[in-house]
């Protein structure tokens, strides 16, 4: 789903149906009808109005990694569906329907990498899998490659895209935030550095455990960073929220992250981190 | 007739025999003690009945015993550290240093208010950024001081706010997990009331967790859970059912080590009960993790938490 943010400077996502893809895509920015593989060369923002769309895992982990570097790691074994969950739709159902359409095994993807060839352990989550929710597979996937990291003594960068914890595992998904700051202090531990970036959306649990204690913190211009949900905030408090809300410049404004870049420049800017970071970078 | 009916039925019954028995002199005690015996065993097989969604309205009472009361009740004495050294003092989360059973210790706890003006100051319990960087900083000193750590939790979540954003409350939670799961000497974590989400893990992430036999915690309320989820909150219920958020529910899955039992009726009912109870509860488990080394505690510690969900775990 692409996201704006509106004359008000809210965001809207839009349905964009699918696979199999359609050529065409609506930019519900600035109305432009945009070639698909003219947005793909654009690196997902509007050639004409400049609005961010979602990356994929994937994409972004293209999009930051050297070509062909990437190695993904194999898929951990975890409890599928550890409560029997089951709303409108049975969570196991909801689980192999974002498979299917992402072609994921769960919200994140992570495997080794290269980013101008130093080695690193590469992260990215992907929206597009149930909100990018953090339950029991996610906090795998981020326990496994934040250990690795640490012991093989590579940073390790995450991208972070990622509504907060999953409902549907209850206590579990809430327990994943203990998971990932317990490897985190592994990183710690073994003098390793951790980089995070924070994209659209970068909000709730996933914010309030592994987002928020990385070494360096880079937030993607487009991003929203915050962690309750706008909605929520004016529905319990009924305050009035100032314009630029939990964007990127709000929470550099604030304290909370080093550097706010616009994606094509992502790269660059990760590189120039990781080569002050890694000795003889 | 419910038994909720029933026991309202009984305990009225009652209250007229104690009535009359005053007024006019009588000896009644013999049918009151029958009466009250019936009374209790009602009480308890109302409790044991209880859906989730009882357990959380029961949690949520406003005269369930607030977190100060419990600390104050636990501890032979307490002294209150206020103030997080960078914004303000916030009254929904406190804490400070205390003896328990004549040793030293760091409390934190959520407090929700008893009066309606202390309720409005403490956001009935869901404390904003400042209540977690005091957290983390009485953490700290904890851990300077070599002190055991013990945690209250009852809140129903952190305070979702432009403030609460603005001085980074996702960054203090996280904060006070990190410092949690560093701490150097033992951690027990109680969840008296609500256990909700963020605002609950921040101060759950202990070496034993321990539970109130009506508590409840939760990654999100079942009204939350119902209006993402069912697209409407009248589904509460059946959330509450299916996020498996009761105490009994959460032992099960190996979440919580115990679950403390309460008076029947539930924890306002009785607060000196229940405080015992809960002070014999965390005082075994404090000496059962002085046993341990430091290593072995961290390295126990971490396990707990590494293997929360994935296949083969002992839960
Ligand atoms: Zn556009």
């Amino acid at each position: 789903m692409p996201i704006r943010r509106d004359k008000r400077d809210r965001y809207v996502e839009v349905e964009v149906g699918v696979p199999p893809e359609p050529l065409w895509v609506r930019c519900e920015a600035c109305g432009e009808l945009v070639f698909r593989r003219k947005l793909q060369e654009n690196q997902y923002i509007c050639p004409r109005c400049g609005a961010y769309f979602f990356l994929s895992a994937r994409e972004r982990i293209a999009s930051l990694a050297d070509p062909d570097s990437f190695q993904e790691f194999s898929t951990p074994s975890i409890c599928e569906d550890p409560l029997g969950f089951s709303d409108q739709l049975p969570y196991k159902e909801r689980v192999h329907r974002a498979r299917q359409e992402t072609g994921l095994f769960e919200a994140v993807l992570a495997g080794s990498a290269r980013i101008g060839g130093i080695p690193v352990i590469l992260a990215a989550m992907d929206f597009r899998f149930i909100g990018g929710s953090m339950g029991v597979g996610v906090g795998e996937i981020l326990r496994t490659a934040m250990e690795l990291a640490a012991q093989e003594r590579k940073p390790f960068v995450l991208v972070v895209s990622s509504g907060g914890a999953r409902v549907q595992e209850g206590v579990l998904s809430l327990l994943q935030m203990v998971k990932v700051v317990a490897a985190r202090e592994a990183l710690a531990q073994a003098a390793v550095p951790y980089i995070a970036i924070l994209t659209y959306p970068s909000t709730g649990g996933v914010l309030a455990s592994i987002g928020s204690i990385a070494d360096v913190t880079i937030a993607e211009e487009g991003a929203l960073i915050g962690f309750a949900g706008p909605r929520v905030i004016e529905q319990t408090t009924g305050e009035r929220l100032p314009p630029g809300f939990q964007t990127a410049k709000f929470a550099q404004e604030h304290g909370m992250v080093d550097a706010v870049v616009p994606r094509a420049k992502l790269r660059e800017e990760l590189l120039r981190a990781l080569s002050v970071l890694v000795e003889g970078g | 007739m419910t038994d909720e009916e029933h026991l309202r039925i009984l305990e009225e019954k009652a209250a007229e025999l104690r009535r009359l028995a005053q007024e006019n002199g009588l000896d009644l005690s013999a049918e009151l003690a029958i009466l009250e015996q019936k009374i209790a065993e009602l009480k308890r097989t109302v409790c044991e009945g209880l859906s989730a969604w009882g357990r959380v309205q029961l949690a949520r009472r406003p005269d369930r015993p607030s977190g100060l009361s419990f600390a104050q009740a636990l501890c032979d004495a307490f002294y209150e550290l206020r103030g997080d050294r960078a914004i303000s003092d916030d009254p929904a989360l406190r804490g400070g240093v205390a003896k328990l059973a004549g040793k030293r210790i760091a409390i934190l706890f959520h407090q929700r208010g008893m009066t309606p003006e202390e309720q409005r100051q403490a956001r009935f319990g869901m404390a904003s950024a400042q209540g977690y960087w005091k957290a983390k900083r009485i953490m700290e000193i904890a851990a300077r001081l070599k002190l055991p750590l013990l945690t209250l939790i009852n809140t129903p979540g952190a305070y979702p706010g432009v403030q609460a954003e603005a001085h980074n409350i996702a960054g203090a939670i996280a904060c006070c997990i990190w410092q949690m799961l560093r701490h150097p000497g033992p951690t027990v974590a109680v969840i008296l009331g609500e256990g909700g989400s963020g605002g609950a893990v921040a101060l759950a992430a202990a070496d034993r967790v321990l539970m109130l036999e009506n508590a409840t915690y939760s990654v999100i309320s079942p009204e939350g859970a119902a209006s993402i989820l069912w697209k409407d909150a009248k589904f509460a219920p059946q959330a509450a059912e299916n996020l498996k958020l009761t105490a009994r529910d959460l032992w099960a899955l190996g979440v919580v080590d115990e679950v403390i039992p309460e008076p029947p009726g539930g924890a306002h009912t009785d607060l000196q009960k229940t405080v015992a109870a809960v002070r014999e509860a965390v005082i075994h488990h404090f000496s059962e993790l002085s046993r341990l080394s430091l290593d072995e505690l961290l390295r126990l510690r971490y396990n707990r938490y590494r293997h929360v969900g994935s296949a083969g775990a002992p839960n």
